[in-house]
């Protein structure tokens, strides 16, 4: 494990992107300290341009942009941590029951992993927010719907490799049941590459919240980036640090997030480690 | 240095920082007559594999590196030329095969468009005089139905077939020298006899050298003219094959020969008369999808009877293929069977679910051939060792300490208890695999090719233990192997399978003094260095 650090801390880019992520962690525990109150808060002149007494800015109705892009960091993190954390353990188990039982378990599972990956994942998206309305719950459980196809087909893939490896055979040989041999010998086996995974999954999490967010379907009473560059489309001429700010958020958030992913998945892939 | 064909001197091949030691391979000299087969015999990693990989240029650059020393082929200095010169040599000058000859082969082209390329690249002859050539070539290593084989691809041969066809590559150009980097290691042993008899026709007939890289003494018995021991990078013993396998000097090479297990069965008791503990009647098992598309099914138990009495042990050998992993695994009931009856101490349990065998289990527990597979890379060895009684009800805490014993008793010290497998040789692997079966205090020690993956000291040492432990725990056996040397050691009696069938079964001095079965004695004859008289330890 130590040289599997050593590894990752001589990836130049995926550190970069670590330190971002740092800051933005750093971000959101310091939000309440450094814009007290209600973002959605009126504090100042509408169409403030930033560097003003508003740094970033502010919007149409004279809400402070700083204010809701630190906000809106805490929703992103919020939504992208809690849809892949319930995504990963949704598509482990559908993916583990097939990968362990096989036989018609197996086919019945995974055609209907496969059925969700057909559908186009945002319309997916949408239309399970529209059905359930709009909140933080909704638009979770969307995300969930159209990420754990993802995990199923990896875990289901890594669960049919290790039952056919000697260890998994010796546990069975040795009586163990079923919840021994996965939980104990099959599943910390494969954490590695779930969590690699895992954190791709997290980008893709915060671009879709910004989506749903941006065409009026994230949760009205919580900040979010997706509704600023919503909120500053129409003013985009005159206003351009309305859009800029939170999208050049989303930018380098997602950008920091896959940087780290890939390099964790260098690290922890041992099909990538085999080289 | 006159009429040697490759002349090494002061070998030196750096290994990159942290490696295991400095230099793969130190100060080496090797000279190569022309017309001699010399094997370079040595354990994994002595660096055997190094010195051919430096020889053809190919060594895993740029952390791995001649440092010093000289190559001498054909008055170039094989170490200093160009990328551009080397390839002039390779293929044309120096030709090679390899341990597995499925990575040497381009899987996307017939074995006939792969021999008419090096015949293009390396001769001047025409279309129709180079597939008269090949035809020729692939007869000459005794390949049934040249016509037919020149449109095959490599996945549709045999691996002796896919060997033979790289020996016919090999011929085409009538090298000066041949590099073969353990060719038999990865076949069955009357393919490997066939295989090494191929390399002795093109070193006899063509005036071929033969660099012969192996670990195994039996095959240098058959083959060598000459031989070169190297132990961890250093030649320790080189000289005439006679000398070196009839009074070997150095202290290394006499206990490498001592360690190879002797092709004669050494005396035992009368047949055991105890009680029966394994009774298998009429086993079947079919393996292949037998679903809309036909497909093929192999039959790999085809009706096998065995038994094993209390205190004995049973050998299974055979082929790859034969079934006899197949056997061992139905006996210990990790894979349902198809038909048949199988009696564990009088019980029958050849119809049991997986939930109905588990207070069977243990009685009856496996030992791995693969070291690196069989042991989970994420848990504790004790916690390995332990896992067997705590599934069993043993309190955990109890179950470790008893583990402890357990590590003490197949030879590992328990201060080693808390690491990981990855930490481990081979060899204490393996130690490992047998202390997690013993924890359950079987009557019966089902070994599947237990000592195929260890070097040849290693697996002595492996051996020994096995016998001890059987001996001291009154143990009852059934011993897998591929090897009939080991076979000869460690068993009672001994079932010879072919094709899922057991073809022989008799007391071991019988079945190798006395074989009835034709198959057994192919078998037997084909054993390298069969007719090598070990000498007497000292």
């Amino acid at each position: 494990m130590r040289t599997g650090l050593a590894r990752f801390a001589r990836n130049r880019l995926a550190l970069a992107g670590a330190a971002v992520l740092l800051g933005l962690v750093a971000l959101v525990a310091l939000t309440p300290l450094l814009y007290p109150g209600d973002p959605f808060r009126l504090v100042g002149p509408a169409l403030q341009p930033p560097g003003g007494p508003f740094l970033l800015g502010t919007d149409t109705l004279g809400r402070d942009v700083g204010a809701e892009i630190a906000y809106g960091a805490r929703t992103s993190l919020i939504i992208g941590l809690s849809a892949t954390g319930a995504a990963i353990l949704f598509g482990t188990l559908i993916g583990g029951l097939a990968g362990y039982y096989r036989g018609s378990v197996e086919v019945a599972l995974m055609r209907i992993t496969e059925f969700f990956q057909t559908i186009p994942a945002f319309v997916l998206a949408i239309l399970i927010v529209a059905i359930l309305s709009p909140s933080l719950f909704s638009e979770v459980v969307a995300i969930v719907a159209v990420s754990w196809p993802g995990i199923a087909r990896l875990v289901r893939g890594e669960f049919v490799a290790l039952g056919s490896r000697e260890f998994v055979l010796a546990c069975d040989g040795l009586g163990a049941g079923d919840a021994r041999i996965v939980f104990r010998h099959m599943l910390p086996n494969c954490t590695a590459a779930i969590i690699a995974v895992g954190t791709l999954l997290i980008g893709t999490a915060i671009l879709i919240e910004a989506g749903l967010a941006f065409l009026g379907l994230g949760d009205p009473n919580v900040m979010s980036w997706g509704l600023i560059i919503s909120s500053g489309r129409a003013v985009l001429r005159s206003a351009w640090w309305i859009c800029t700010f939170p999208g050049l958020a989303i930018l380098l958030t997602v950008l920091a997030i896959n940087l780290v992913g890939d390099g964790l998945n260098e690290v922890l892939n041992p099909r990538l480690r085999e080289r | 240095m006159s009429d040697a064909v490759l002349e090494i001197e002061k070998l030196t091949i750096t290994l990159p920082p942290g490696a295991d030691r400095p230099n793969a391979v130190s100060d080496l000299d090797l000279v190569q007559r022309p017309g001699a087969v010399t094997c370079l015999i040595g354990e994994s990693g002595s660096g055997k594999s190094m010195v051919a990989r430096a020889i053809l240029g190919l060594l895993p650059g740029p952390r791995v590196r001649v440092s010093g020393g000289r190559i001498l082929f054909e008055g170039a200095d094989l170490a200093a030329i160009t990328p551009r010169q080397m390839r002039r040599v390779r293929g044309a000058r120096i030709a090679m095969i390899f341990q597995e000859p499925m990575t040497a082969l381009n899987p996307l082209h017939t074995i006939g468009r792969q021999i008419d390329e090096v015949l293009r690249i390396h001769t001047t002859l025409g279309h129709a005089d180079r597939r008269t050539r090949i035809l020729a070539l692939l007869q000459s290593v005794h390949l049934p139905d040249p016509a037919q084989l020149l449109r095959s691809y490599p996945h549709q041969l045999s691996g002796g077939q896919r060997q033979r066809a790289m020996i016919a590559m090999a011929r085409a150009v009538n090298p000066r020298l041949l590099i073969a980097d353990e060719p038999t290691t990865a076949l069955d042993v009357t393919t490997q006899a066939q295989i090494l008899h191929l390399i002795r026709d093109l070193q006899r007939e063509h005036g071929t050298s033969v660099l012969f890289i192996t670990h195994d003494f039996g095959v240098v018995a058959d083959i060598a003219d000459t031989v070169a021991v190297l132990q961890k990078g250093v030649l320790v013993e080189q000289g005439p094959a006679a000398s070196v396998l009839r009074a070997p000097k150095h202290a290394y090479t006499r206990a490498l020969i001592a360690a190879v297990p002797k092709l004669a069965p050494p005396p035992r008791r009368a047949v055991s008369t105890a009680p029966l503990v394994v009774e298998a009647k009429r086993v079947e098992k079919t393996y292949g999808a037998r679903g809309l598309f036909g497909g093929r099914v192999t039959r790999a138990l085809d009706g096998v009877d065995v038994t094993l009495r209390r205190g004995e042990t049973l050998g299974v050998v055979g082929e790859s293929g034969s079934g006899k992993s197949t056997l061992a695994r139905a006996i210990t009931r990790l894979m349902p069977v198809d038909g048949g009856e199988i009696l564990l101490a009088g019980h029958s349990v050849a119809d049991l679910s997986r939930r109905q065998m588990r207070p069977h289990r243990r009685r009856v527990q496996m030992v791995f051939q693969d070291p690196y597979g069989s042991l989970d890379p994420r848990q504790r060895v004790v916690d390995i060792v332990a896992e067997g009684p705590i599934i069993h009800g043993t309190e955990p805490g109890i179950a470790r300490v008893q583990a402890c014993e357990m590590l003490a008793l197949v030879g590992l010290d328990p201060a080693g208890a808390q690491r990981f497998p990855h930490e481990f040789s081979g060899g204490q692997r393996q130690r490992i695999g047998i202390a997690r079966a013993l924890a359950m205090k079987p009557e019966i020690l089902v070994a599947d090719e237990p000592v195929s993956a260890l070097d040849v000291s290693v697996q002595a040492q492996v051996l020994a233990l096995l016998a001890d432990i059987k001996a001291r725990l009154h143990l009852s056996m059934l011993f897998v192997t591929h090897d009939l040397r080991v076979a000869l050691q460690v068993c009672d009696r001994i079932a010879v399978m072919r094709a899922g069938q057991v073809v022989e079964v008799a007391p071991t001095s019988e079945i190798f003094y006395a074989p009835k079965h034709p198959y057994t004695k192919a078998l037997f004859a084909a054993v390298p260095g069969a007719q090598w008289q070990e000498p007497i330890p000292a």
